[in-house]
C-alpha cells in the first residue's frame, strides 16, 4: 500500500473500503474504531458514524478474547494474524468469521493502527460440514411429508433472486427458513438483515428501512444509512409484512420496481441491490380484500411463495421434535431423563400446538425442569394441556380447531382420565359429523390419519 | 427491580456468552439499595448465565451482544432484556434503574482510563 493510499490523497478511503467484498474496520492505536466499510455495517448492524471512537471489539463483538487481546498482540508484534471465530451482531445472530488482522503503518513504518478484515464464512460448505450449525436454533427439523416439500423447495428458492413470501402461523419457523435460504443463495456471504414491520411506528419504520438525512426531522442529528443500504448485496427479511402501514407499502413497491429510493429528507436517490424475503402470519389475500394491503405489492412479493405447515399438520414430527428438544434440555439441565411415559406422549402428540414449534419447545423445557424422574410423566406436563378450551387456535386456521367439548365442564377424577374421556368424545363426534369417513375426521380434528388411527386403537374405537 | 449486568472490567461485557463476571443489584427506581453483588463465572457460558438469571429471580438483564435463542428464552421467562448496551456498567445500572436505558444504547461516557486489554 503506498503513502497516498494511506493518507487518502486523491482517494476517498471510504469508497475504497466499500469496494471490498468483506467487512473491513480500521482501528487506531487505542483499538478504537476509526471507520468501517458498508459491508461491516451490514454484518454488525452498526453504522460507522455512530460508533466512531468506540472500542472496536465493542462493535465487532468477536470471541477472539475480551477487549481485543489479539488486536493488541498484532499492534505489539506487527505480525498479521488470520483466525477463525465468530461475532454476535446487533440482530442477535452469531456469524462464523475468518478474521485477518494486520498492522497499519505510516510512511515512517510506524504502526498507527490496525486493519481488520472480516469474512463471513458461515455459508462455506467446509464450515457447515465441520461445524454444522452449532447453534441449534438455526436447525430446521422435520420428517413429515409436508416438511419434505418445504426442504425440496428451499434450494430452488435459493438458486433464484426473486422475492419470496413465506406464510405460516406463529412459531412455524419462518425466520429460520428465510435465513437458511439466504445462507445457501449466492448472496449468502453478504448481510442478512431482519426487520419486524409490525414492531415500529410508521415514521420510525421508514427511517429504519430507508435511512434518513441529517436534519430530516427533530432528533436526526446525523445521516443514517437504513437497513436497505446496510443489506447491500445481501437479503433483507421483512417479517410481519402484513402489518406494514399502507404509505410505506408504496415506497417498498417502488424499491422493488426500481431498486432505488429516497432516504427520509433526502433529495438524492440511493441505489441498492438487495433480495427481499417477506413473511407474515396473516392471510395477505384477505388483507388485500379488506384494503389493508396493496394488491400490486402482494403480487410483487408473492413471486415465490412458501407456506409453512402448522405443527398439527406435520404427521410424525411432533414425536420427533419432542425427543429432540428433550435431549437438548436434558443435556442443558444436566439431568438423566430418557424419555416420556406412554400416557404423557399420548397427550403430547394429540395436543393441537397453536404456538407450533415454539410452544412445543417451551412445553418440553417446562417438563424437563419439573421432572425429577427418569421419564416425563403426565404430572410434569403444563396443566393447560388438560384443558382443551384454554389455548386459542390462531384465527388463520379455524378449520382444524379441536372442538370444545361439553365434557370439559364436568371434569371429575384425575385430569389425565378426564382428558382421555374428552378425547374419545371428540373423536366420536368428529366421526359422526363426517359419517364415519376417517380422512375427513382426521382433518376435522386437526390430526394426520396415522394419529387418528392410533387414537382409535387406544380408545378401542377401531 | 432486580438487575443483572454482565460485566468486564468497568464496562458492560461485549458478549453475553463470554461474560467473565456479573453484577446483581436491587434498584428502587431512585437508587441502588443494598450492596450489589458480583459473581465471577467459573467459566463463561450463556446457558449457565440463563440458569443463574432464573435462579436469582432477576427482572432486568443488561448485556452486550446476545444470541437470539438466549434472548428469546429470557423474554419468554418474562425478563426485560436490554441488550447491545455499550459503555460503563454503573452508568447503565443507574439509567436502567430509573427506566431510562434502552436496548442498543451507546452510553456517552466510555471509560477512557481503562486499559483496553
Amino acid at each position: 500500500m503506498n503513502d497516498s493510499l494511506l493518507s487518502g490523497e486523491g482517494y476517498n478511503i471510504a469508497d475504497i473500503l466499500d469496494g471490498f467484498p468483506h467487512g473491513v474496520a480500521i482501528l487506531d492505536n487505542d483499538l478504537r474504531l476509526v471507520t468501517m466499510n458498508r459491508f461491516l455495517e451490514g454484518l454488525t448492524g452498526y453504522s460507522s458514524v455512530d460508533t466512531r471512537g468506540i472500542y472496536g471489539d465493542s462493535i465487532i463483538r468477536s470471541n477472539l478474547g475480551n477487549r481485543g487481546q489479539i488486536f493488541q498482540q498484532v499492534l505489539t508484534t506487527g505480525e498479521p494474524v488470520v483466525l477463525e471465530g465468530d461475532i454476535i451482531n446487533r440482530g442477535r445472530r452469531r456469524i462464523i468469521i475468518q478474521f485477518t488482522i494486520s498492522p497499519l503503518r505510516d510512511h515512517l513504518d510506524r504502526i498507527i493502527g490496525l486493519i481488520v478484515v472480516l469474512e463471513d464464512i458461515s455459508s462455506l460448505p467446509s464450515v457447515i460440514s465441520t461445524q454444522g450449525f452449532p447453534d441449534d436454533s438455526t436447525e430446521i427439523l422435520g420428517h413429515s411429508l409436508k416438511m419434505q416439500e418445504v426442504f425440496e423447495l428451499m434450494p430452488l428458492m435459493a438458486r433464484t433472486d426473486a422475492s419470496i413470501l413465506i406464510t405460516g402461523e406463529t412459531g412455524t419457523g419462518k425466520d429460520k427458513i428465510a435465513e437458511a435460504i439466504h445462507k445457501t443463495s449466492k448472496r449468502g456471504r453478504h448481510p442478512f438483515i431482519k426487520i419486524n414491520c409490525g414492531a415500529l411506528p410508521e415514521s420510525l419504520l421508514e427511517s429504519e428501512l430507508f435511512g434518513h438525512i441529517k436534519g430530516a426531522f427533530t432528533g436526526a442529528v446525523k445521516d443514517k444509512p437504513g437497513m436497505f443500504k446496510l443489506a447491500q448485496d445481501g437479503t433483507i427479511f421483512l417479517t410481519e409484512i402484513g402489518d406494514m402501514p399502507l404509505p410505506l407499502q408504496v415506497k417498498l413497491l417502488s424499491v422493488l420496481d426500481d431498486r432505488e429510493f429516497f432516504p427520509v429528507g433526502g433529495d438524492k436517490k440511493v441505489k441498492v441491490d438487495v433480495r427481499i424475503i417477506a413473511a407474515t402470519h396473516r392471510s395477505l389475500r384477505e388483507e388485500v380484500e379488506q384494503g389493508n394491503f396493496r394488491e400490486d405489492l402482494f403480487y410483487r412479493l408473492n413471486v415465490l411463495h412458501m407456506h409453512l405447515p402448522p405443527l398439527r399438520e406435520r404427521d410424525g414430527d411432533i414425536r420427533f421434535l419432542l425427543d429432540h428438544f428433550l435431549r437438548e434440555f436434558t443435556k442443558r439441565l444436566d439431568k438423566k431423563i430418557n424419555g416420556f411415559t406412554a400416557r404423557s406422549i399420548d397427550l403430547l402428540t394429540s395436543y393441537n400446538y397453536p404456538g407450533n414449534i415454539r410452544e412445543l419447545r417451551n412445553i418440553v423445557e417446562y417438563c424437563a425442569n419439573l421432572c425429577q424422574d427418569d421419564k416425563i410423566r403426565t404430572e410434569h406436563l403444563p396443566k393447560y394441556l388438560f384443558d382443551p378450551s384454554t389455548p386459542p387456535v390462531p384465527a388463520q386456521d379455524q378449520t382444524s380447531r379441536i372442538p370444545p367439548s361439553s365434557a370439559s365442564s364436568q371434569q371429575t377424577g384425575s385430569p389425565e382420565k378426564d382428558w382421555l374421556a374428552i378425547e374419545k368424545d371428540m373423536i366420536v363426534q368428529a366421526l359422526m359429523k363426517v359419517h364415519g369417513n376417517r380422512s375427513k375426521a382426521a382433518k376435522e380434528l386437526g390430526w394426520g390419519r396415522t394419529t387418528l388411527w392410533r387414537k382409535l386403537s387406544l380408545h378401542n374405537l377401531s | 427491580m432486580k438487575i443483572l449486568i454482565t460485566i468486564h472490567a468497568n464496562s458492560v461485557a461485549q458478549r453475553f456468552d463470554l461474560a467473565p463476571e456479573v453484577l446483581i443489584a436491587h434498584h428502587d427506581g431512585y437508587q441502588v439499595v443494598d450492596e450489589p453483588r458480583t459473581i465471577i463465572m467459573s467459566r463463561p457460558s450463556a446457558e449457565e448465565l440463563c440458569n443463574l438469571i432464573i435462579k436469582e429471580n432477576i427482572t432486568t438483564v443488561i448485556c452486550g451482544g446476545i444470541e437470539e435463542r438466549h434472548y428469546k428464552f429470557l423474554v419468554w421467562k418474562q425478563i426485560n432484556v436490554l441488550d447491545s448496551v455499550i459503555g460503563d456498567y454503573l452508568t447503565a445500572l443507574h439509567l436502567a434503574g430509573r427506566g431510562k436505558l434502552s436496548a442498543g444504547a451507546i452510553l456517552p461516557s466510555l471509560p477512557d482510563k481503562e486499559d483496553p486489554v
